[in-house]
């Protein structure tokens, strides 16, 4: 069964329709990368699945559940749609770290406060404190950080900056990671280390959603490519299907130019 | 200098309680304008029409007109046009000044906590959100504390600057320092004609001014471990 469903989806800004009728489904496990040209509608599709955005139609499904219906406006309570993101990890392009915590800090601090509403938090404050410090160090080691755990975020470079976001992201153990351009605000080297952490996770079977600019990585790691044009899925398949063998004449004018380059 | 030696300890007395005064006034008018000045800048950026209206023309009005002004309308008006005594004695021109003092000091505040909240990007809630905090939590955890390190330097300008306005309050003949120091031109007790203590008050807002400098200045500095 898939673990994501999107049926219909659409949203619009004002008069500008920025979604239109988006279907796909992604297994678990699974890498989708999202392409196109910027103002597709990309970055928006991310932001309706993490609830940063409310859509005007259509319906998401999770393991089954259906976590959004246009058609249902019980499922948009304020109270809900809390819960319901925690499906979802989103890692930003501009990284949002918390400029006031350190490394460790900033993949702590989601957990702890989640924490603070278990019903045993007051027993076993220290020994739950003790988990979620050890599983963020972990988080951190596996990004290559354990020597940048109690830096803040202005001491670090960019590539780390994201790297700690992507570990904060991956502390809540989401059912599907999102990456809106991880590394377009990067410089070609701090690039490299943050898609070789991306690539590990996708080696693992996290599941993840995509969205970048670098083909190459995206052809190498992805298990399905969604190209979007103007708010629309234009071409969906697998990675040579899309990159090798695109259907439409947008699809092919849009990759001419990574080709060529 | 022998006149001098004698005059200096009834002068000191004399405008160390009028400092007591000013102190009174600066303390009074910070622990009321910190807090309302939050209140309107919430006015202010309110999507309620009316309300963020209503709390722009307020805050224009009052930064738009002298404070003396403001302290003569607040100490005359009730008596003079509306026949009524509000202000009686010491403690009603206290209070009177009190009340001008923290309305003016409110509207400057308000406009700098307005920039220190509409300062911190919204990437920061948008991160929070993401991350199943609640609007309550991502407050207090995440942007608060950014606020305030933004909104330390501008406050202390004003901190400052209030320090040397309350002398304004002399308009209103409240016992201030410099209506201490004035006393000694016109006479009293047994000193007139002195125009040196009048000069000499601005010793005492110096070193006030560097004590708080000193204290604001390591506030500021205790906030730049992150940027």
């Amino acid at each position: 069964m898939a673990i994501l469903e999107v049926e219909h989806l659409s949203k619009s800004f004002e008069q500008t329709e920025v979604l239109k009728d988006i279907t796909f489904s992604l297994e678990k496990g699974h890498v989708l990368s999202i392409i196109g040209s910027s103002g597709s509608g990309k970055t928006t599709l991310l932001r309706c699945l993490n609830f940063l955005e409310n859509p005007g139609g259509g319906v998401i499904r999770v393991n089954g559940e259906t976590l959004f219906d246009a058609a249902d406006p019980s499922t948009m309570q304020e109270s809900q749609i809390r819960k319901k993101r925690l499906h979802f990890g989103l890692v930003f392009q501009s990284f949002n770290l918390f400029p006031q915590y350190t490394a460790l800090g900033n993949v702590m601090l989601a957990k702890e406060l989640l924490a603070k509403a278990q019903p045993d938090y007051k027993a076993r404050k220290k020994e739950i404190h003790g988990e979620i410090q050890a599983e963020a160090e972990d988080l951190l080691r596996q990004m290559g950080l354990a020597d940048r755990m109690n830096n803040y975020p202005h001491q670090l470079s960019g590539g780390q900056c994201q790297r700690v976001a992507i570990a904060r992201a991956l502390a809540l153990r989401p059912d599907i990671l999102c990456f809106d351009e991880p590394t377009s605000a990067l410089d070609p080297e701090l690039t490299g280390e943050v898609l070789k952490v991306i690539r590990g996770l996708a080696d693992e079977e996290t599941t993840m959603i995509i969205v970048t600019h670098e083909m190459a990585f995206a052809r190498d790691v992805s298990s399905q490519v969604i190209f979007m044009d103007d708010g629309r899925i234009l071409e969906h398949g697998t990675p040579s299907e899309v990159f090798e063998h695109p259907k439409e004449e947008r699809t092919k004018q849009f990759l001419s130019r990574f080709t060529q380059g | 200098m022998e006149l001098f030696i004698e005059q200096f300890p009834i002068v000191i007395h004399s405008l160390n309680i009028g400092f007591i005064q000013t102190l009174k006034l600066f303390f009074v008018t910070l622990l009321g304008a910190i807090p309302l000045g939050l209140l309107i800048a919430f006015g202010s950026m309110s999507r309620f029409r009316p309300v963020s209206y209503l709390m722009k023309i307020i805050v224009w009005i009052i930064r738009g007109t002298p404070l003396m002004i403001q302290l003569l309308i607040i100490y005359y008006f009730p008596g003079l046009v509306l026949n009524v005594t509000l202000w009686v004695g010491e403690e009603g021109r206290f209070l009177a000044a009190s009340i001008g003092f923290i309305f003016n000091y409110a509207c400057y505040f308000s406009e700098i906590y307005r920039g220190g909240i509409q300062g911190v990007p919204h990437g920061q809630e948008e991160a929070g959100l993401v991350l199943g905090m609640t609007k309550s939590q991502i407050f207090f955890r995440v942007t608060l504390l950014q606020m305030i390190k933004r909104i330390v330097p501008p406050m202390s300008n004003e901190i400052i600057t209030l320090v040397k306005d309350t002398s304004l309050a002399r308009i209103i003949a409240l016992q201030e320092i410099i209506w201490a120091g004035q006393s000694f031109m016109k006479g009293s007790q047994g000193i007139s004609g002195a125009i040196w203590p009048l000069f000499f008050t601005a010793v005492y807002y110096l070193i006030f001014n560097g004590i708080l400098t000193v204290l604001l200045g390591r506030l500021e500095k205790k906030l730049d471990y992150f940027r």
